[in-house]
């Protein structure tokens, strides 16, 4: 097992390499690059945009300030923001804790609500319930996130009010009401609208696979043993049903962990929620690389961990998987 | 045979619903401009963030233009790139596929780990970069239009028909009818071309139906975010562009467009669905 995760490590780092590669390459080829800005601005002579240059190791060729970037990243530095003038790493730092605090908590929302959703649909499979189930997920999975969020913050944000203020039933955006003191109530009205739209979205593919896997292992000899060995419904579906239906969710939850970078820029994008979506999204109209690459590379980064993190679940889940 | 799935096909309720859905966004798109009255692009700003009525069905927005209009117009833009886009999607997909189901070996093994690669990237992060790519590029004729939109969305979505197809060639490649056309004398492109593709179309006719819903929803997040088709066209994303600065003062414009893409991949995904039971009767939900 060590050695197979030690394995998969390995693999991962001609991967990322290649990524960032592509990713240097397919941001170089944008025009205008970082200093565009500048040239039109009358304020600054040649000779300053030169110096500018050279500070910002642009007077080198492409590959060249490609490993000048790689051999700065490995030392942990991310270079720096162009807009801010701050190291990209601080920036990206102040921004990945809300995203993962939004997506985490989406992530496990989805998660706890999908697989009893899953599995009541499967074990009542045809009933008025799965019906339900099965059409609600389908029609979660084929909604677009961002009009389901304007739709969210119409409703409940300029529609509904608050019957104690007055004012609208839930914050349109934000993470919290800037300059009150920081309550819990606070934090999480303004949870409520982004996480409800990542839960949905996310859920509606959970569900469908819990309910497949489910509805495949009920079909199963073991099943039927279980039965005839006078075991109670529930310990059959718990015990020898649930745990086996598990896997195939797991799967897709490795599958839809990039998914889940798509999801977080645009809740945070309509939610003005300062996470790394955002930071990305605002990042590319100002042509901030460093920031942009730090941001894609730790996405691919965190992509490749969280997909080997599933495999290594997935292997504990299934006995039948041998790494050696 | 085509009668038969088409009996099956009907059995499937969600399925026909959808279809009919269907053809009326379809119908509408492309016969709604040429008979009602409104210009789409130009309207007196009197006009503007007038709620639904009997004269604008689904209200103005807040230049004053015709909401139902624009969505007819736009429709035609989003559907026509969701087709397109899916058209070179599948196309690669079936491309890389066979290929690498085919010929196995080295070219198999190069082929899925550039999936692999293709499939570890933030899918919208990179197609955010490639559409401010294009866009910053600025070639008259067609910067901002659908033809960079339609390429992108198509390059990097190709994925996971590309798994697909690989797959059915890894199984149909064993099969008898390929020993017999090789004994026949068939070159390798003819057994792939004419023989294996054939057999496997049934699971690609159901992947492109469902590519073209995936298509047409990542066109109107594109848009929606201003790196896709750019106003004055509409689609059904960029009408939602400005919808958020106006929710308080006209949210019909934010929820209208926003259904017919939600109706048009809802009913796309059901087709795919009743598709799926029509043509593969062995496969159990």
């Amino acid at each position: 097992m060590t050695r197979y995760i030690f394995r998969r490590l390995l693999q991962a780092i001609p991967l990322l390499l290649l990524i960032s590669i592509a990713v240097f390459a397919l941001m170089q080829a944008i025009p205008g690059g970082p200093l565009a800005a500048y040239e039109n601005n009358p304020n600054i002579s040649p000779e300053d945009l030169m110096r500018l240059q050279e500070e910002l190791g642009l007077n080198v060729p492409k590959w060249q300030q490609y490993l000048n970037w790689l051999g700065a990243v490995l030392r942990g530095d991310l270079g720096t923001s162009l807009v801010t003038r701050r190291p990209a790493l601080t920036e990206i730092g102040e921004r990945l804790p809300n995203t993962l605090y939004l997506s985490g908590i989406a992530f496990l929302g989805a998660l706890l609500l999908s697989i009893p959703v899953g599995l009541v649909s499967a074990v009542r499979q045809y009933s008025w319930f799965d019906h339900a189930m099965t059409t609600l997920a389908f029609m979660g999975y084929s909604i677009p996130v961002f009009w389901f969020g304007l739709v969210l913050i119409i409703l409940f944000n300029v529609t509904l009010k608050n019957p104690l203020t007055g004012g609208p039933l839930l914050p349109g955006g934000g993470m919290y009401t800037i300059g009150e003191d920081l309550t819990l109530e606070d934090r999480v009205a303004h949870l409520l609208l982004p996480a409800s739209v990542l839960i949905l979205h996310n859920l509606s593919n959970h569900v469908r696979y819990m309910r497949a896997g489910m509805l495949d292992v009920l079909h199963q000899d073991y099943i039927r043993t279980a039965h005839a060995k006078g075991l109670k419904e529930r310990a059959v579906i718990m015990r020898h049903g649930f745990k086996n239906a598990i896997l195939p969710l797991v799967t897709v939850i490795g599958l839809e962990i990039p998914g889940l970078f798509n999801g977080a820029l645009l809740t945070e994008t309509i939610f003005s929620w300062p996470g790394m979506g955002r930071l990305f999204f605002t990042s590319i109209e100002r042509a901030d690389y460093a920031v942009l690459m730090g941001v894609l590379m730790l996405s691919a980064t965190l992509i490749v961990l969280f997909g080997l993190i599933t495999d290594i679940v997935y292997a504990f889940l299934d006995p039948r998987i041998r790494f050696d | 045979m085509l009668a038969l799935m088409w009996r099956r096909f009907t059995k499937h309720k969600p399925a026909m619903l959808s279809l009919l859905i269907l053809a009326i966004i379809v119908i509408g798109c492309v016969l709604a401009p040429l008979v009602v009255g409104y210009d789409p692009y130009n309207a007196p700003v009197e006009l503007r963030r007038q709620p639904p009525s009997l004269a604008h069905l689904f209200g103005t927005d807040e230049l004053g233009r015709d909401l139902l209009m624009r969505i007819w117009v736009g429709g035609r833009v989003s559907l026509v790139i969701g087709v397109a886009a899916m058209v070179i999607s599948i196309s690669i997909g079936t491309l890389v596929g066979a290929l690498a189901g085919f010929y196995g070996g080295w070219l198999d093994n190069g082929l899925m780990r550039f999936n692999d690669f293709m499939l570890a990237l933030p899918h919208l992060f990179i197609l955010l970069l490639a559409a401010q790519l294009l866009r910053t590029l600025n070639v008259p004729e067609i910067s901002g239009g659908p033809l960079p939109i339609i390429v992108i969305i198509g390059a990097l979505s190709w994925m996971g028909a590309a798994r697909l197809v690989r797959g059915q060639f890894l199984s149909l490649k064993a099969k008898e009818f390929v020993e017999a056309a090789r004994v026949a004398g068939a070159q390798n492109h003819r057994i792939m071309w004419r023989h294996i593709l054939p057999n496997a179309a049934s699971p690609i006719i159901v992947a492109a139906t469902l590519r073209v819903g995936n298509a047409i929803m990542t066109e109107s997040t594109l848009s929606f975010l201003g790196f896709g088709i750019q106003p004055p066209m509409p689609t059904w994303g960029n009408m939602l562009k400005n919808a958020q600065s106006q929710m308080t003062l006209a949210p019909w414009v934010a929820i209208f467009p926003g259904l017919f893409i939600f109706a048009a991949v809802v009913a796309i995904n059901y087709v795919g669905d009743g598709l799926r039971d029509a043509l593969d009767p062995q496969h159990v939900e």
